[in-house]
């Protein structure tokens, strides 16, 4: 074990870390917010603090809205590392990082994971053709880099992201060749009972209506309830083709993007062995947590959408009623003090939640992106196909574990991010046993791929390895 | 496959210069490897181990791994996690890594 350095560390500085960070800070926690990326924000604020006026007002208020936390962050007292990539985390809490090409190690008796979500696989046939990117990765490019796809675009897929992602494009004078929706017709209907509650959540359905009109009348192809897409090109892709409406359609295309809503990020969660389960509604793992974000492992936290997606504005509270947790069990609160403070957090969180239900049944991902076809690929690493996971079934791997083993699905760098909730569900499927049966792939350190000489740079750093050394010079 | 988009001039930002597999290419400070490498159309970004086919970014977020080049000698590095600096010499891989990297 590694000396304690801090009270509490935070992973992640989008929404839900900023603010689990700073209600650390406003009670005294000595606070450790670290983060991949060099700038805070998360991948819903990325690069507020620096995107060109012309293009945060292209991306709208609840863009901007971001530079209200981030602005607090600089004068709170947390200590900041960012360009820090968490590669480990013990089951002690001790964190180790790299920054710079060096590895350290950090401790705090309490670690709040914020480390949010990434999108759902979208396994189709050609998807690891150049061209064919996730939607977020448009809008990535647009928040961080000003740029935005070059040539006739098709976006693909179902959920809010998609239509946000689409107009901000059309903002930003991209030309739309296509919007093709995959959304089942039937989520149209288990939707609909879930809408009186969302009518308390008024702002997020008007401005869904808003999105809808604004490509209507943009004039943009939409096609609806599409199936059996398929990108098609050789070096990169020229088309998307698929199914709506009884024909079978194909739209030329420079850049295809795909998206069927965002998943938890369970890489760390994993790493650290705590009790998940499978979502039936969200497809996908979430990590048990408490009404403090506290997980099977007792100081291990997780704040945000790394817990349950919920979006950034639901992160938030989630960020501060973690924090509160950590200072109750740190003894900084009082249990009546700790229930009080978080009352506004649990309203804001609670009235965020209406809109979900209506969300998750309108944009239940369709089903075949979870059977993908034989010969789609579904470990882009490895390059192995939704047949032979089949195949492995059949001569008797019971989980992904195993067909990791004998294929090497899963095993390269990504370390199964990409391929590991498709692997579960074709498993499930092929198997006839729930996903929690069938489990997800073992995680294990590094967390992402480390140079040597990171890990060589921390040992001189380290004193107890001084202190081994000193002894032996004695 | 990407373009930098036409920014009023108070907002734009220096261009540094870059080399990939020995070609230059412009790219504005503060961006990543990985878009300065898009708006370059400079595609693809590697060939897998695997079976040699081409590949670009998916997802622009460290997670995909798609985006693997070799910067300065270092090999697997995610483009899209890294920013540019002028000078940088890139590579596009083409198959598995050597061995013997050392950087």
């Amino acid at each position: 074990m590694s000396a304690q350095t801090h009270d509490l560390i935070v992973i992640g500085a989008g929404p839900a870390g900023m603010s689990a960070a700073l209600t650390g800070a406003a009670h005294g926690l000595k606070t450790l917010l670290l983060d991949e990326q060099l700038r805070p924000g998360g991948q819903i604020y990325r690069n507020v603090t620096d995107a060109p006026a012309s293009v945060a007002a292209l991306l709208g208020p609840d863009y901007r809205y971001g530079e209200t936390l981030t602005a607090q962050l600089d004068r709170s007292g947390v200590e900041l590392r960012f360009g820090a990539m968490v590669w480990d985390v013990a089951r002690d809490l001790t964190v180790t990082a790299q920054k710079d090409g060096q590895s350290f190690q950090v401790r705090a008796p309490q670690l709040i994971a914020a480390t949010g979500a990434m999108e759902r696989a979208s396994p189709i046939p050609g998807w690891t053709l150049p061209g064919v990117l996730n939607a977020g990765a448009a809008q990535i490019a647009l928040k961080s880099a000003s740029t935005v796809p070059a040539g006739r675009t098709v976006l693909a897929g179902a959920g809010p992201l998609l239509l946000l992602v689409a107009c901000q494009l059309l903002e930003a004078g991209v030309p739309l060749a296509g919007i093709v929706e995959t959304s089942p017709r039937a989520n149209l209907w288990r939707s609909l009972r879930h809408l009186p509650a969302a009518l308390g959540a008024m702002p997020y359905l008007a401005k869904g209506l808003r999105m809808l009109w604004r490509l209507r009348r943009a004039g943009v192809p939409m096609f609806s309830a599409a199936t059996r897409l398929r990108a098609e090109g050789n070096d990169r892709v020229q088309a998307l083709t698929f199914t709506a409406g009884g024909r079978e359609h194909s739209l030329a295309a420079d850049v295809v993007l795909l998206h069927h809503g965002v998943v938890p990020n369970t890489q760390l969660s994993r790493l650290l062995r705590v009790d998940h389960d499978w979502d039936p509604v969200q497809l996908a793992w979430r990590p048990l947590v408490d009404a403090w974000g506290e997980t099977s492992l007792p100081g291990f936290r997780i704040a945000g959408d790394g817990a349950a997606i919920a979006g950034a504005l639901a992160a938030e509270p989630t960020g501060v009623l973690a924090a509160l947790g950590a200072a109750r069990a740190l003894g900084r609160l009082t249990e009546e003090d700790c229930e009080s403070r978080a009352i506004s957090g649990r309203r804001t969180l609670n009235h965020q939640l209406r809109i979900r239900p209506f969300l998750d049944a309108l944009y239940s991902p369709p089903e075949w992106i979870s059977d993908p076809t034989d010969e789609t690929i579904v470990c882009r690493c490895e390059e192995v196909t939704a047949g032979r996971i089949r195949e492995m079934a059949k001569l008797g791997c019971k989980g992904p574990n195993q067909t990791k083993f004998f294929s090497r699905c899963g095993m390269g760098p990504c370390q199964g991010r990409m391929c590991g909730l498709t692997v579960t569900q074709i498993l499930s499927k092929e198997l006839g046993k729930p996903p929690r049966e069938i489990g997800a792939y073992h995680i294990r350190a590094p967390l992402k791929p480390v140079p040597l000489g990171s890990i060589a740079a921390m040992a001189s750093t380290n004193t107890e390895t001084n202190k081994i050394k000193e002894s032996l010079h004695e | 496959m990407f373009k930098a988009m036409t920014l009023p001039e108070s907002e734009q930002r220096p261009v540094v210069e870059i080399f990939v597999e020995g070609r230059r290419v412009l790219a504005h400070e503060g961006e990543t490897l990985a878009a300065a490498m898009l708006n370059s159309d400079v595609v693809p970004f590697r060939y897998t181990p695997v079976s040699g086919k081409p590949r670009a970014p998916l997802c622009l977020m460290g997670v995909c791994f798609d985006c693997l080049v070799e910067v300065d000698g270092a090999q697997n590095v995610q483009s899209c996690m890294v920013r540019v600096e002028a000078g940088m010499q890139v590579k596009i891989p083409r198959g598995a890594r050597r061995a013997g990297d050392v950087k």
